[in-house]
């Protein structure tokens, strides 16, 4: 469960996110769905605690992500946009090594390991040096690797980006699988499509401010577009830039 | 500590497995050093030697005005053959180099000879040529040596002691011992290994920061319930283990090479048996977290993987810094300097090469101090490590 509650962010003279509020419940998945630099990223880098927010607080399971942070880390797994790994380790190293800095102990490694590295189907090249991965495959064992905690909150920062269609579909069937397992994803994406095929709620955020917080069926209502694009267009119309 | 574990164990193992990394900390530091110093001494050893027994070619102009000199020109080593044409053409080809020296002997030389007066030659020589100009000094010591005796022989035909030409009798005592000589040459050779540390451990610095960042590794990284200090104290103790396999590894490499140098022709005795390189390394080793600390601080404040790799380049120079001052002003150790990290250990590895005992005193404030300043460093590598900026 994650709480956000009217978060501020600026670097330097750009005010970046103001004043953001919406809950992600457990068992159900939540998109923020925004324009390039509409403050998304910002967003999520709060609550994974790389950064501090101005103003407001947030919360992962209660815990608070400036004062409590590492115990909020612990609830948490991230994906960073545009997250890397290291070339030189193999892929099951990769995980292992995360596994490992989480403080999982180390009898009980390889067995989480392997059972993620089967949740995720990347057994094929697992046992590879991920230098030369491809987008897909480097995407996989990143979000693999940020789930090897077993976290209650999966974060998910435009996870879709540069994956073809096979992979852009077997990620969504994770994400449903994780949900059914009662688990709050939180993603993002600039995709409208994406978004509302996958989500139960759709969180808009445009130039830093939360334009509509709904379900599909009611941002359509709400906008009064039956087509998604346009209700998309419409709720980032209904923030003004600063 | 079982973070600190992981991360220092994936860090050693990530390096390991990189090319750069592992070339630059077990090559490139340990065995660059020792090689151009063994081809530096070699080459000085080989000119020295040959210097005073080389027969060397001396093109003479006007041979028949002073048969007698030119005679004893021969009986050291120098050899004479035809000079060009004249006077003009000499300066013309020692000019363009085709001659290093030629020498000039006028018509009038055998007539001035003969009624006592100084008798003139000339030696044709281009100065800023090095090589020419000690085939010159040769030539030059050995006219020089001639006039002498022709001096000598001329007061006593006149019935005084050619002692009179010698009113000073200058003996030079020199004290320096073998081990002490070897200083002057070996006196680099602390720097060698102080660069070999650094450059260890330098690619696994920028790997561990700059690096990391590029990659986009760092920002899941720090998403990880880890604390921020626990990740960096394990990226610097990796990168000390680097530093300090490269630094044992050139310390036995030097070693080994010393073995293979000459040195007594030069009457030099290096002190630098089995104990003194455990010696060495054990004053050396305090600069190792110093090192470490530095480079990560410096590779964390640079964007790049390249930029970082500009500014350590800086960073492996700047440990010369208060060595080159203190050679230059040729500066006796003294208890202060013990307090400047690289400067210390210089002066103690210099002191143990020369065989002369260690204060006990100053190796204590070297190793403090360097730690201390090293402790230093880390702490503000680990407030830098908390920052937002960090990912840049």
């Amino acid at each position: 469960m994650i709480r956000v509650e009217d978060i501020h962010k600026s670097f330097g003279a750009v005010h970046a996110v103001r004043g953001v509020s919406f809950d992600a419940p457990d068992g159900k998945i939540t998109g923020l769905l925004g324009p390039n630099g509409a403050g998304k990223s910002t967003t999520l880098r709060v609550l994974y605690t790389v950064l501090r927010p101005d103003e407001g607080r947030a919360s992962i399971d209660g815990a608070d992500v400036v004062t409590q942070s590492l115990e909020a880390r612990r609830r948490i797994g991230a994906l960073p946009h545009g997250a890397g790994l290291y070339p030189q380790l193999t892929a099951r190293e990769n995980i292992a090594y995360y596994a490992r800095l989480c403080g999982l102990d180390a009898g009980s490694i390889d067995a989480r390991v392997e059972s993620i590295i089967h949740l995720l189907e990347i057994g094929d090249f697992a046992d590879r040096r991920t230098k030369g991965f491809s987008q897909g495959q480097r995407t996989k064992v990143a979000i693999a690797r940020s789930l090897v905690h077993d976290p209650q909150n999966i974060i998910l920062d435009e996870p879709s980006n540069g994956l073809d269609v096979m992979a852009t579909r077997s990620l969504r069937e994770l994400i449903l699988k994780l949900k059914e397992a009662g688990r709050c994803v939180l993603f993002s994406s600039h995709v409208m499509q994406e978004v509302a095929a996958l989500c139960d709620d759709i969180c808009i955020i445009s130039h830093g401010q939360v334009a509509i917080d709904d379900s599909a069926d009611g941002i359509r209502e709400r906008t009064g577009c039956d087509d998604l694009e346009d209700a998309f267009v419409r709720a980032i119309r209904m923030v003004e830039p600063a | 500590m079982q973070t600190l574990i992981a991360v220092f164990r994936k860090e050693v193992l990530d390096n390991v497995r990189d090319r750069r990394t592992l070339a630059s900390a077990l090559i490139m530091g340990p065995l660059f050093g020792p090689l151009l110093f063994a081809f530096v001494i070699n080459l000085s050893i080989e000119r020295s030697l040959d210097d005073a027994e080389r027969v060397i070619e001396l093109p003479v102009i006007g041979q028949d005005n002073a048969p007698n000199l030119l005679r004893y020109l021969e009986s050291r080593n120098i050899e004479i053959t035809d000079g060009p044409a004249d006077r003009d053409a000499a300066l013309d080809a020692v000019g363009t180099g085709v001659h290093d020296v030629v020498l000039v002997i006028p018509v009038d030389f055998a007539e001035q000879f003969a009624d006592s007066m100084p008798a003139k030659v000339e030696l044709v020589t281009d100065q800023a040529n090095s090589q020419a100009d000690r085939e010159a000094r040769r030539i030059r010591s050995a006219l020089h040596a001639y006039s002498q005796e022709l001096a000598s022989i001329r007061l006593t035909a006149r019935g005084v002691s050619p002692l009179a030409l010698r009113p000073l009798n200058i003996d030079e005592v020199d004290v320096s011992t073998p081990s002490g000589r070897s200083a002057i040459l070996l006196g680099m050779m602390s720097y060698f290994f102080i660069f070999a540390l650094l450059m260890g451990g330098m690619y696994l610095a920028i790997d561990t920061t700059a690096g990391e960042r590029e990659r986009g590794s760092l920002e899941p990284l720090l998403a990880l319930p880890v604390t921020r200090n626990q990740l960096l104290l394990g990226k610097i103790a990796a990168t000390c283990v680097f530093m300090a396999l490269s630094l044992a590894l050139s310390l036995g490499s030097f070693f080994i090479a010393l073995k293979f140098m000459p040195l007594d022709e030069l009457g030099m005795t290096p002190n630098f048996g089995p104990l003194t390189v455990v010696a060495a390394f054990l004053i050396l080793a305090p600069f190792i977290l110093l090192g470490a600390a530095i480079m990560t601080l410096v590779a964390s404040f640079t964007k790049s993987y390249r930029e970082a790799q500009t500014w350590l380049s800086v960073v492996l120079l700047a440990p010369t810094l208060p060595i080159l001052i203190v050679s230059i002003l040729t500066l006796r150790p003294r208890l202060e300097f013990m307090f400047v990290p690289s400067l210390s250990q210089h002066l103690l590895l210099i002191d143990m090469v020369k065989n002369e005992p260690l204060d006990p005193l100053y190796v204590a404030i070297s190793v403090t101090s360097t730690l201390l300043f090293g402790a230093i460093l880390t702490w503000i590598c680990a407030r830098l490590y908390r920052r937002e900026g960090l990912l840049g």
